[in-house]
């Protein structure tokens, strides 16, 4: 048989006129979460990779161990573009559950690749269907029964391959790479790979416009999750204490940090200049990385929405006794326990506010894996200057995402300890007061404790206190300290990573977006541009508290759109509580909130409706 | 005037015991707690500890507010209520050269703060824990905590009528190493239990009876002076003799129990009740147990283990503290992140 297997004849011709498209198309691999597609998924994502095509891959999970359904988005794209895209057009289809809606979600045109026996033929006739019977093919070649399951994703890889001209060969060297010390394992898996590569080479004759060619765009370029690369960012930040307690999607931080310190920071003796430390859950977590930041270690936690709310009371802690201390939120979708394993972008003000009374605390907004990577290390830096909590706000979408990136660069400057006293320090001076302003730049002198003097030591508490760290009860010695801690901040302003500003001339409208937005807005504003002929203005906010140039783009605008993943315009009132009173009303929010990360056509046509295009 | 010129008594690191002292308690005059801190305060001068090689870790609570009453010149944190365990836990992981001293109340120790506690116990991390247990919360003025004994009745009339928790207890059955009891009042057992405690490496849990002279003092409580002057039962007469101490020490069996201690220190328990074996775990939970149902209080060393690794052993930390190792052993070389990014392409 060396025919497509079309739905109706009679739309061959017209399937086969339709133009190639070439490197821009969406993949969607739909199975069950537990039946190992994972690394098939990965492998199919760097074969594209490979071929020097921009690509990206969103894992859709359910909050399962096993059985419920998954799916897996790889995006090609010449055009670099890394959000996710509304539709897919190539559906693999392995799950009996899904595999109906999921045959029905395709666009007129689209391809099915999928397990025979799901029959998906009756569900549509306009789409083209290579039917594949995986089982059959994945028993001929995997004699051992309870390794087909594995092996069984495998044999996708090489029938999708094929279909799409992804070259069988950097399939195979992806492969080698990963099973690089297992050669049976390899053996297996690449059996596998060229069963199913084979099955679609004798049996199909290719009806589909979709193609995978070789380009030259991700030459030197990575593959790096979010979460990796924070962790990356705290080992390279020479982080010494960490105290977690897992919640998904911050887990896989922890991990990898973990993995790194033993790769990296064992003395010759076979000592750990670290320790990690699974706690009883976030309060002790946070607890201990407040303990540690007291007594000089560079320490950091990762979690997400709920641990951020069980860390309340401490951060507050942290903010008023100034300690510093680094909080990775890798955040879900709220509120409660929500959808752990969905995206969202609502934990802007609760990381921005978090505790009782007044606190305010810094918060970095990565929006790229690079910047997990620089930020996770920027953060020890600012905690120890300001002698605070940092918050470093990724979302599940960046953590748990696999994304291309330039490599990182090593820090160019070394580790800022911040303002710390030592003994001979102590000698000279004859003694300090922690928190007086000797400096004008609102923060004050620490020590440690272990410092060989009889003055090193002060009294650190949560209840009031005077500028020498005394008990205090006297309304002007609290203000002072809370005056001070106010201009702290402002200063801060200054010190964490400024706004990236894209300027197209004298546009009369702006957008500000942060994190994993910037993906999807950037695409969105050239469909603006080339649907709408319209040149826009773009603020990517890289942190809280917002430099001046923020104000400055809102004050050169006449509309502000605000793009973010929440229900609220979480940012946008953030904003809206920092610009001066006359700015406020030119801000006006693009919402998007559903779990899943945003679209581009979803701002684009939001924008559009707004402006009455 | 003979004396006007003498030199201060000194300890052995040649400081006077003023050097150990700490602010003027705002506490009630009479209150147990302050009595515990005279005690910190002789034990750390006797045993020679430098005062600023000490952290004095606190939660909330009156309990919690008397490390500003003694050893002005150690470091010192006031955290959150019933949160001491994880601060102090992060504090020793960034530096376990240093005596970690924490001190919680019954309150900030078995309601709000149990689970920082039990956690803290199975870690065995390297400090001293002491509960000022009066069985009441002092600063709301007078409600019943968690350690407050079945029967025992508030000023207002009120009886207790859930079981109270015995800290003791709970600390061998999770793994502290050292567990003991002793009452505010009872100057020479307190005395040498501290000591021991600062010579022992791992963790030492304390239950220190402290009387609350404002709301747990009367007749009907179990937690007052006088009930504990009369119903008192010490399992073990402790004598210690420190490793400085040019004293010989007869090791004989029978009548005594010897502990060596990790810093060369002796601790002596000459046993009071039949048989009592402190290293003996199953033992000593069912002596406290049965003590409770009949409504004993007894106090001692009732567990010691000197050979279970600590928390620190088992993370495999070298020994500089992690605070302040340099940069050269932190931040991994520009070699490590390039073979890190060749294995990502």
């Amino acid at each position: 048989m060396a025919t497509g297997d079309l739905a109706l004849g009679q739309e061959q011709g017209l399937l086969n006129a339709r133009p190639r498209v070439t490197n821009d198309f969406s993949i969607n691999v739909a199975t069950v979460n537990g039946s190992g597609s994972q690394s098939a998924n990965s492998v199919l994502l760097k074969s594209i990779f490979g071929m020097g095509v921009p690509v990206s891959g969103k894992n859709l999970f359910p909050s399962n161990i096993a059985g419920l359904p998954t799916w897996y988005i790889i995006r090609a794209s010449k055009d670099g573009y890394v959000a996710r895209k509304r539709d897919s057009e190539v559906l693999v289809a392995l799950n009996p559950d899904t595999a109906r809606e999921d045959t029905l979600a395709l666009p007129p045109g689209g391809v099915a690749i999928y397990e025979e026996k799901l029959d998906l033929k009756q569900y549509r006739d306009d789409l083209v269907f290579y039917p594949v019977p995986f089982d059959k093919i994945t028993a001929a070649v995997c004699p051992e029964a309870k390794l087909r399951k594995l092996v069984r994703n495998m044999v996708y890889v090489g029938a999708v391959a094929q279909i799409l001209h992804i070259d069988i060969g950097v399939v195979e060297s992806g492969l080698r790479k990963q099973f690089s010390k297992k050669q049976k394992v390899f053996d297996l898996n690449f059996g596998a790979v060229k069963a199913g590569f084979e099955y679609a080479q004798t049996t199909f004759t290719k009806q589909d416009p979709y193609f995978i060619e070789p380009m030259n765009e991700t030459k030197g370029k990575i593959i790096i999750d979010g979460n990796a690369a924070c962790g990356m960012g705290a080992v390279f930040a020479g982080v010494t204490v960490v105290a977690w307690y897992p919640i998904t999607p911050s887990t896989s931080l922890i991990e990898a940090t973990t993995d790194l310190l033993k790769k990296f920071r064992v003395t010759p003796e076979g000592k750990a200049t670290f320790a990690v430390v699974q706690a009883e859950d976030e309060l002790a977590a946070i607890g201990m990385v407040l303990g540690a930041g007291w007594a000089g270690a560079r320490s950091m936690t990762a979690t997400s929405g709920p641990g951020i709310s069980l860390m309340a009371e401490f951060t507050g802690l942290g903010y008023y006794a100034e300690i510093p201390g680094v909080i990775f939120d890798v955040q879900r979708t709220g509120p409660a326990t929500g959808m752990p394993t969905r995206t969202q972008q609502s934990d802007v003000l609760s990381a921005a506010f978090l505790s009782h009374g007044d606190t305010k605390h810094i918060v970095l907004l990565p929006g790229s894996v690079t910047e997990c990577f620089e930020f996770g290390y920027a953060a020890f830096d600012l905690a120890e200057r300001l002698q605070t909590p940092v918050f470093v706000l990724s979302d599940l979408d960046l953590g748990m995402n696999n994304w291309m990136s330039d490599a990182f660069v090593y820090p160019d400057k070394p580790l800022d300890r911040g303002k710390v006293l030592t003994k001979e320090d102590l000698d000279r001076l004859g003694g300090f007061a922690r928190y007086r302003d000797v400096d004008g730049d609102a923060i004050g002198w620490r020590t440690l404790p272990g410092t060989d003097h009889p003055k090193a030591a002060y009294f650190t508490r949560g209840s009031g206190h005077n500028d020498a760290a005394g008990y205090t009860e006297k309304p002007d010695e609290y203000q002072e300290v809370m005056e001070r801690l106010l201009r702290k901040f402002e200063n801060a302003r200054k010190l964490v990573p400024a706004p990236v500003v894209v300027k197209n001339g004298s546009s009369k409208i702006g957008f500000i977006a942060y994190g994993t937005t910037d993906f999807a807005l950037r695409e969105s504003l050239d469909q603006i541009k080339k649907e709408y002929g319209k040149d826009v203005d773009y603020l990517r906010a890289r942190a809280y508290p917002f430099a001046h140039e923020i104000h400055d783009f809102v004050a050169q605008h006449e509309r502000v759109y605000v793009v973010e993943q929440n229900r609220d315009g979480q940012l946008a009132s953030l904003l809206k509580l920092d610009l001066p009173a006359e700015q406020v009303a030119k801000l006006r929010s693009i919402l998007h909130y559903n779990g899943l990360p945003v679209d581009a056509r979803t701002i684009t046509e939001e924008f559009a409706t707004k402006e009455g295009l | 005037m003979a004396t006007a010129n003498a030199t201060p008594k000194v300890n052995h690191i040649g400081l006077p015991i003023i050097e150990y002292r700490g602010g003027k308690s705002t506490l009630c005059a009479g209150c147990g707690h302050n009595a515990i801190s005279e005690r910190i305060i002789d034990a750390m001068y006797e045993m020679g500890v430098e005062p600023e090689r000490v952290m004095k870790m606190s939660g909330i609570g009156c309990s919690s507010k008397s490390p500003a009453y003694f050893m002005s010149r150690a470091h010192a944190f006031n955290s959150v209520h019933g949160r001491m365990p994880s601060v102090t836990t992060g504090a020793v992981l960034a530096n376990h050269t240093m005596t970690a001293l924490g001190v919680s109340g019954d309150g900030d120790t078995a309601s709000i703060g149990m689970g920082q506690f039990v956690h803290l116990m199975r870690r065995n991390l390297p400090m001293i824990y002491i509960i000022e247990d009066n069985g009441v919360y002092g600063l709301t003025k007078g409600q019943f905590s968690a350690t407050a004994d079945i029967g025992s009745k508030l000023k207002t009339g009120v009886i207790n009528d859930l079981p109270g928790i015995d800290t003791c207890a709970l600390a061998i059955q999770l793994g502290a190493t050292f567990v003991g009891r002793s009452f505010s009042g009872d100057k020479k057992q307190l005395l040498a239990m501290l000591k021991a405690a600062i010579a022992h490496k791992g963790t030492v849990m304390l239950d220190v009876i402290s009387p609350c002279v404002t709301f747990n003092d009367h007749e009907g409580s179990t937690k007052s002076y006088k009930f504990l002057q009369e119903n008192d039962e010490p399992i073990n007469e402790i004598g210690f003799v420190a490793s400085f101490d040019d004293i010989e020490v007869d090791y004989d069996s029978g009548e005594v129990y010897d502990v060596q201690l990790h810093d060369g220190s002796n601790l002596r328990l000459r046993k009071l009740l039949e048989d009592y074996d402190p290293t003996d775990k199953a033992n000593a939970v069912r002596t406290l147990m049965e003590a409770q149902e009949k409504e004993e209080i007894l106090t001692g060393v009732f567990y010691i283990d000197t050979q279970k690794p600590t928390f620190i052993d088992l993370l495999n930390v070298g020994d500089e503290p992690l605070g302040t190792l340099p940069e050269s052993l932190t931040r991994p070389p520009k070699s490590a992140l390039d073979s890190l990014m060749k294995n990502l392409q």
